[in-house]
């Protein structure tokens, strides 16, 4: 490999991932003016997960329920985190929401309305208040649209479909990343003085789940490898609604959207379960409660036949749910051969999105590697130990927006060139190159299949010592087999090839799974330990931050930063901010009005 | 399970391929791509094949399933009971590899798009009646079904002349958006070669969002451009309008 | 581009559970050739379309009769229909299909002697449809003065088969006009914001309301474009008829 003739492309600032994170730091670093940008996808343009975020963004716009605001969503949002949250994070994110939605519709995306001719928004589980700007339910795919919209008509260039294998060093700081382009499998390597990662989550570990084949973490492995600290790997959410008949299409996400319009869960008794679990918030409680409550009902036998949930909105009309859920209809419709303003149907927790990750400062995104910024699924610090819904489709403006801000200014600050070790790269380059000479090696589909079903038996919703310990042995075990995998075939556009990196990403992320919740010995959010089912006040002043070391992984506890008084007597409130019996609002009955 | 598809596939690149045979075992609602990725899995690793959400959402795995372009996520192979399914990669592009076609050019043209330039600052005051008409629009998924169908691209190669039907939507998109202040009309009638559709519709009838993209869509941006263009009495109203104001504005505004 | 690089240009098996993709332009070559040859047939031999109180489409409004003229009088008439249909955005799909096989069906290759003919686009002329417009409903004016007449009987009110035809037919020729997409651009359709004279109300507009009504329509436009033109043929027939006695109308009261 010949490093003088590879492709190589130099920027001031690089970002990993063409998702909405990612998109968006770009236009930001791209908006400063006098500075390159290079965007890297490993998919098309515009084809990124975020366009499987349905519901809304969450923002305390207050055009539908006034009384909402900044500190009712950060109480929310908090209170849904389990309080391992970085609460500097909670607050810049549900101060600055707001803004970032406004600046969509400012570039071009088309918010349903109120009848003032505002921006609608929608209920949500776990939301005080109706508080989800949207569209229809294709929420993720306007703000990814119009994103991508914006980036090409500003100077970024972008790059489709490159896979990265690798970042790069220049001594202590970020230098770059080493990739291929999918199409043809030639080499590229990218100069950069300040990069951002914004490469999404891993919920390809496990074998139900919405997610798409591109979340397989790479960025947050590279990170890892390279040093970079991650925190709260254990903390994964289950979707409560993904579907489940037919085999074909189970995991497939059902936008909770279903439930903030108005639909109901029962189980096989018909029984409305979820008044017993959450009395106050039914089925617009979050996320882990409900995905556990379902999986409950479903161990106690009271299961529909394909082992889930009976939801139910049919009571809506068909009108409402064509104008409101026009994407879930015609998904249940053509896949599922149910017509959901007809009938119930069957649901099951998907998983859904990874909380953990790469640890982010509140304001900057930057990581513990200078130079190195992260924002969207891939950071950790906004949800804790359970994601609110809608916070993600914000979450990614709002920091997308300050990590392109924090990436600008250190390019811009950075003196000297950027200097890659051609050694590094060659060696890169050979590894890469090497599944081509285990034409019989192992089949990555296989490990990965395997990984899955270990993931989903022993890291799924409900977990225990026992369960833990036997996954990261058979994690181990399948390491060991991954370093023997091999592709058919050549360069060009080979998706086998491709698998084998996907696939190494994947089993080590896992491992960081198992780990930290072997390390965290309570029940929190996400998080269920049969055998430790309590909520521990002593473990909830402790993030799990993973660092690689020589020995393999190490896992440090940090403490939980502490609220100032300010805050923490927001937290501290019986009810929400806004919420107070005097201007009490029944919310299910807003919602359905 | 006993009961089996028979896939046919093609496998190739730009030096040529045949279609190839795989047995698929039949699985309740499963799509077609469902059984692409089970002879990825089992047969052929290198199969290529794009596809990202497997929901209909993001538009990838667009190919032709015995010779109709659509979605293969989104359509059921039960559809096909009796029958070989032919897939093939979308024709109105180079070809890559197997299933994946080069949709570059598509990047292209999204590019010269005039982008969405507001009258005012967000937030807007618009009623929902009133964004019914673009919100459809934005449904789209960028799968270049519409693209691949359409004649004028497919036959005719014309990329040079005609944006093709996916960015008549985008610009009817903008165009239409109730606070948007530029004019495309000029590039709609010009380099975006509106008058190279002849309304055949076959854009609207593969669109899996089934967006009315020739009624909704092209025929209003055609009726626009020929209010500015193609209409002798406005153009005479226009003219004479136009000198009482004297030359205040070179801008071109919407009507 | 690699056309030659493509998979084989053969036709694969027709999509399933859908009629085959020729159907649909067989049909309109038949129905449109078929009425074509009537309207020739019944142009250049006929010089009047009137039986008693029924008036056939062909021939109303009279305008030959107003210029004195007695050769080929429907002539003066039959091409405003014409040239409004011609360029009519449903019957240019029609037409474009089955007649220039500018596809003859979606993703069916067109024939080869297309490659060595470059394709410059639909006809420049079809975007005079809006004039057309106006001319046809001026005819549709006559066609319900018609219609009025065709209930008036030497004794007075009354409702033959004939009265009835002509009623349907103008019903289905102003469904057919008024969902026209030129129409619906004139009266909406150009305009971005209705809301936007009328800020902050949810009220919704009456030019919004005529648009969307009209909107509405527009999406049967191929429908209304079938059915009245088959009306206008079983009008014109069955006036025909009585003129050559071959049947006799019928009075329901």
């Amino acid at each position: 490999m010949n490093i003088e003739t590879m492709e190589t492309h130099s920027f001031d600032v690089l970002v990993l991932g063409s998702g909405g994170a990612g998109l968006r730091a770009a236009v930001e670093a791209a908006s400063g003016g006098g500075l390159s940008v290079g965007l890297i996808g490993k998919s098309l343009l515009g084809k990124a997960h975020t366009v499987m975020a349905e519901g809304g963004a969450a923002a305390s716009i207050g055009n539908v329920d006034a009384p909402d605001s900044w500190q009712t969503h950060f109480y929310d949002t908090m209170k849904s985190g389990h309080y391992i949250n970085n609460f500097r994070t909670v607050e810049v994110f549900a101060k600055e929401a707001p803004a970032r939605v406004l600046e969509l519709e400012q570039w071009g995306a088309v918010f349903d309305r109120t009848p003032e001719g505002l921006i609608m928004q929608r209920a949500f589980g776990g939301h005080s208040f109706r508080r989800l700007a949207h569209i229809g339910d294709r929420t993720g795919m306007e703000l990814l649209r119009t994103l991508q919209y914006r980036a090409i008509s500003l100077n970024i260039e972008i790059f489709q479909e490159v896979t990265i294998t690798r970042l790069l060093m220049d001594k202590d700081r970020i230098a770059g990343a080493f990739g291929y382009y999918r199409e043809d499998g030639h080499f590229v390597m990218f100069k950069a003085k300040a990069l951002v990662l914004a490469t999404g989550g891993w919920g390809k570990v496990y074998k139900v789940t919405s997610n798409s084949w591109e979340s397989t973490g790479d960025g947050a492995a590279m990170a890892y490898r390279l040093g970079g600290e991650l925190q709260d790997m254990e903390m994964v959410q289950f979707h409560p609604t993904g579907m489940v008949w037919p085999p074909g299409v189970a995991g497939l996400l059902v936008t909770e959207g279903v439930r903030g319009e108005g639909g109901i869960l029962y189980n096989s008794e018909k029984e409305r379960f979820m008044l017993r679990y959450d009395p106050e918030r039914q089925e617009l409680s979050t996320r882990d409660v409900v995905a556990r409550s379902i999986f409950r009902e479903v161990q106690e036998g009271r299961g529909t036949p394909h082992g889930g949930a009976w939801l139910d909105i049919s009571q809506k009309g068909a009108d409402f749910i064509k104008q409101k859920l026009p994407g879930m209809y015609e998904q249940l419709l053509t896949l599922g051969d149910i017509d959901i303003t007809k009938s119930p149907f069957e649901v099951a927790p998907t998983c859904h999105y990874t909380m953990g990750g790469v640890k982010a400062h509140a304001e900057t995104c930057a990581t513990n590697i200078p130079g190195l910024f992260a924002a969207g699924e891939v950071a950790c610090g906004l949800h804790g130990a359970n994601r609110l819904g809608g916070n993600s489709l914000a979450d990614i403006l709002v920091f997308g927006r300050r990590a392109g801000i924090a990436a600008r200014d250190f390019a811009g600050s950075r003196k000297g060139d950027v200097v890659i070790s051609e050694r590094e790269i060659e060696e890169e380059a050979e590894r890469v190159l090497k599944p081509f000479t285990r034409p019989d090696g192992e089949n990555p589909y296989t490990i990965h299949q395997e990984l899955q079903e270990a993931m989903s038996t022993h890291v799924g919703i409900v977990r225990d010592q026992k369960l833990l310990e036997d996954g990261l042995e058979k994690i181990l075990k399948l390491q060991e087999r991954a370093k023997n995998m091999g592709a058919q075939g050549g360069r060009t556009y080979n998706p086998g090839w491709h698998a084998v990196f996907d696939v190494e990403n994947m089993l080590l992320l896992s491992e960081l799974i198992i780990r930290g919740a072997l390390e965290r010995k309570e029940s929190r959010g996400g998080h269920w330990r049969t055998d430790y089912p309590e909520e521990l006040e002593e473990m909830g002043k402790w993030n799990f931050v993973h660092e690689i070391s020589p020995d393999g992984d190490r896992i440090k506890q940090v403490p939980v930063p502490i609220m100032p008084p300010a805050l923490q007597e927001i937290c501290s409130r019986p009810v929400a901010p806004g919420k107070e019996p005097s201007k009490n609002l029944d919310q299910r009955k807003g919602a359905s009005s | 399970m006993s009961e089996q598809y028979v896939l046919s596939i093609f496998r190739g690149d730009q030096n040529g391929g045949e279609e190839q045979e795989y047995q698929v075992p039949a699985i309740p609602g499963m799509v077609v791509l469902d059984a692409v990725h089970y002879v990825q899995a089992h047969d052929a690793p290198d199969l290529g094949v794009r596809w990202n959400c497997k929901a209909a959402h993001c538009g990838s795995c667009s190919a032709e399933i015995n010779g109709m372009p659509k979605l293969m996520c989104k359509t059921r192979l039960d559809e096909y009971q009796g029958q070989v399914v032919h897939i093939q990669p979308m024709r109105t592009f180079p070809i890559v590899k197997d299933l994946v076609a080069d949709v570059s050019w598509n990047y292209e043209v999204a590019k010269k798009i005039a982008t969405f330039t507001p009258v005012n600052a967000a937030p807007f005051r618009m009623q929902q009646w009133d964004v019914d008409r673009v919100q459809e629009f934005h449904h789209c998924i960028e799968c270049f079904l519409c693209q691949d169908v359409c004649h004028v691209l497919r036959d005719h190669d014309a990329k040079d002349q005609y944006f093709g039907p996916r960015f008549m939507v985008k610009m009817a998109e903008f165009e239409m958006h109730p606070v948007d202040g530029a004019d495309r009309i000029p590039q709609l009638k010009n380099e975006g070669g509106i008058g190279m559709c002849n309304v055949t519709k076959c854009c609207t009838e593969v669109c899996p969002q089934h967006i009315h993209i020739t009624d909704n869509a092209i025929i209003p941006l055609k009726e626009r451009v020929a209010d500015r263009y193609y209409d002798p009495i406005r153009n005479l109203i226009r003219r004479l309008t136009k000198k009482e104001e004297s030359s205040s504005s070179t801008v071109p505004s919407k009507a | 581009m690699a056309q030659a690089s493509q998979p084989s240009m053969n036709r694969p098996i027709k999509p399933s559970g859908k009629l085959p993709y020729w159907v649909e332009p067989a049909f309109t070559i038949v129905a449109f050739g078929g009425f074509i040859i009537y309207s020739l047939w019944e142009v250049l031999f006929h010089n009047t379309g009137t039986y008693h109180n029924y008036v056939s489409p062909f021939f109303s409004p009279g305008v030959a009769g107003w210029f004195g003229f007695h050769v080929l009088t429907a002539l003066y008439v039959v091409w405003v229909p014409f040239i409004f249909r011609f360029s009519c955005y449903y019957y240019r799909k029609e037409y474009y299909r089955a007649f220039s096989f500018h596809p003859f069906g979606c993703a069916v290759a067109e024939p080869k002697s297309h490659r060595n003919r470059s394709y410059k686009g639909e006809w420049k002329i079809n975007n005079l449809h809006r004039y057309t417009w106006f001319l046809a409903v001026i005819v549709l004016i006559f066609l319900w003065k018609d219609v009025v007449e065709a209930f008036i009987f030497p004794n007075g009110f009354g409702v033959g088969i004939g009265s009835l035809i002509l009623l349907i037919n103008a019903i289905l020729l102003t469904g057919y006009t008024f969902s026209c997409h030129a129409f619906r651009n004139m009266i909406g359709g150009r305009k971005d914001c209705f809301s936007c004279t009328a800020h902050g109300q949810s009220q919704k507009t009456t030019s919004y309301k005529l648009w969307h009504r009209i909107s509405e329509a527009n999406v049967f436009h191929g429908t209304w474009a079938w059915a009245s033109l088959f009306s206008v043929w079983i009008a014109d027939l069955y006036v025909r008829l009585l003129i050559m006695g071959v049947i006799h109308d019928v009075r329901l009261f």
